[in-house]
């Protein structure tokens, strides 16, 4: 079996966004593997133990230092990755693009796997867009998954416990939720032998994209700003919760 | 030619969700005429509550009548009946709500028309197509234009306001035809009707670290009673296998925007931050006087949850002065 994972090099959510210029951010904090993405390469892992003769290509678009997350995403058992190679950010409907045409140009994918949003973007979309200029199915938010030779059984969740469990015919695009699964720690071990693993280079500009129908256009970037009261409240418990009481009656009026 | 708009209305039960309205409220722009998009095939009990709030066309996608159970549609025929029914009544612009399933259809109508989408804005200026959305965890706010012959927009539930601005509806009963597949549906759980989603819920209390254990919720269920409102949790509950990842708040879990969020225990990572800072109200109930959501916050409690959360409830069932 043939089986690509999409991952994407994004800032660590802890780390501090500083932005410049009104629209990029300062990039010399720490990146890391999108967390979704971390269950996605689980879950292709997963398939590797059930199937032999089965590879797993990590993919990415992304600038230089990507390169970090697909040695991640090797470490986690990937056996080689797939790097197209950018100098800037580029939107949704261009990564999924440029997703489908390297996977197209390396191989067949019997599954693609991606994570169903990435923290940065903050788009949940590509998985989508990546399926339709393929032509394939897709699922995403799936929080079960097996597979019984060319299909795969999915449950996926909607909202306030709703769940769909759906049959899915090989080949297919699945965005992995956090609950799919736990991603596996990798050992030192893993980690050396990941550098050996090979990573094969394209550049953006030598993809044949076609062009999308439309643009999401950035117009403008700033920080998040909390202005919070901050009142802390003193005095027993019971005075406490009173005084909260009636300030969110009277104060906030949100009871 | 007059604008349309269609606007993809969930239903819970037997009627409109209410944050549908304000997403409704945010779609109204003059000359437009706006579509109501119903799945559930009772487009008729439906139309009044939409025309109150402006939309002129309600359009059953199924026909009238009982129709199909949207749950039981899978979600590739349900965005190709979309589809259809939108170029069958030219209609370019879709904005739809950004819950769970909200996001699914709306992402996969963008796809199909290979359109630029806006899921989960804050604000919309139809006027320029700019929208305002959070990146980076939450901590920036972008402003994008979606540039294009269509566009898609999901609107975070409960951030916009509903206002009602009546006339008169109609309903319009249009068949789709799309064959059913790839994607073939197994089974489905509808969930409790009474369950209110958590993105969508107007008050909510949720637990941290400090809870302990999932039984502890407990003292959480009583005071949300109290409260009307649902209990929600963070990730540290969910890993360690206390309550189900459909209770979690933050990042990797889901994104609220109540009037109210107690927390109860969290100390405030970014990822939980992430999923609850546009709250109009946040309370925080913890131990540690340095949890960054006690700066975080607009009224803090140092003190025991255990102590604190039953006198809250305690307090809010007895007769206010």
């Amino acid at each position: 079996m043939s089986i690509y994972v999409c991952v994407k090099h994004v800032p660590d959510s802890a780390a501090t966004i500083t932005i410049r210029d009104g629209r990029q951010i300062d990039e010399t904090i720490t990146f890391l593997l999108n967390p979704y993405d971390e269950n996605a390469v689980e879950a292709a892992v997963r398939q590797k133990a059930q199937e032999t003769d089965t590879e797993v290509v990590a993919v990415t678009l992304g600038k230089a230092g990507a390169e970090n997350t697909l040695r991640s995403a090797l470490a986690m058992g990937a056996d080689r990755g797939l790097h197209i190679l950018t100098a800037e950010r580029q939107d949704s409907m261009v990564t999924a693009r440029a997703l489908a045409a390297a996977i197209r140009q390396d191989g067949v994918a019997d599954i693609i796997f991606t994570g169903k949003a990435a923290i940065d973007s903050e788009g949940w979309e590509t998985q989508y867009r990546l399926a339709a200029v393929l032509d394939l199915p897709v699922v995403s938010n799936v929080t079960e998954l097996s597979r019984e030779g060319q299909a795969l059984t999915v449950v996926w969740e909607g909202d306030a416990g709703a769940l769909q469990t759906l049959k899915v015919p090989l080949p297919c695009v699945i965005g992995a939720s956090k609950a799919l699964n736990r991603p596996r720690y990798p050992t030192l071990p893993d980690i050396i032998k990941a550098r050996k693993k090979k990573i094969r280079t394209v550049d953006l500009a030598a993809l044949d994209l076609g062009r999308p129908a439309g643009v999401l256009e950035l117009l403008d970037l700033q920080p998040a700003v909390e202005n919070r009261r901050a009142k802390i409240l003193a005095g027993s418990p019971e005075v406490a919760v009173d005084e909260l009481v009636r300030l969110l009656r009277e104060e906030a009026k949100v009871i | 030619m007059t604008q349309k708009i269609a606007i993809l209305i969930e239903t819970k039960g037997a009627r409109v969700k209410p944050a549908m309205l304000g997403v409704i409220t945010a779609a109204r722009a003059q000359d437009h005429v706006l579509y109501g998009l119903v799945a559930d095939g009772a487009g008729e009990n439906h139309r009044d509550t939409l025309a109150r709030f402006g939309v002129e066309k309600t359009v059953n996608l199924w026909g009238g009548g009982a129709g199909q159970k949207p749950g039981e549609v899978a979600p590739d025929a349900l965005a190709r009946a979309v589809v259809q029914a939108l170029d069958h009544f030219q209609i370019d612009i879709v904005f739809g709500l950004a819950s769970t399933k909200g996001k699914d259809l709306l992402a996969r109508v963008a796809a199909l028309w290979d359109a630029p989408l806006a899921l989960d804005c804050l604000s919309v200026d139809l006027d320029n197509d700019i929208i305002t959305k959070t990146q980076y965890s939450g901590k920036t706010i972008a402003t994008f234009r979606l540039s294009g012959a269509r566009r898609v927009l999901g609107l975070r539930p409960k951030v916009f306001p509903a206002a009602a601005a009546p006339t008169s509806g109609e309903v319009l009963n249009w068949r789709s035809d799309v064959p059913a597949g790839p994607l073939e549906v197994l089974s489905v759980e509808s969930g409790d009707p009474d369950d209110v989603a958590l993105s969508e819920a107007d008050i909510i209390i949720a637990g941290g670290r400090a809870m302990g254990n999932g039984e502890n919720f407990q003292v959480l269920k009583a005071c949300a009673r109290a409260l009307g409102g649902v209990v929600g949790a963070s990730r540290v509950a969910v890993d360690s296998g206390w309550v189900p990842h459909t209770m979690q708040v933050g990042q990797t879990g889901t994104t609220v925007c109540p009037k109210l969020y107690i927390a109860c225990g969290i100390s405030g990572a970014v990822q939980h931050f992430a999923g609850m800072k546009t709250a109009e109200v946040i309370v925080a109930i913890n131990q540690d006087p340095d949890a960054p959501l006690m700066q975080g916050c607009d009224y803090g409690i140092v003190g025991n949850l255990f102590e604190i959360v039953p006198l809250l409830t305690k307090a809010l069932k007895a007769p206010s002065e």
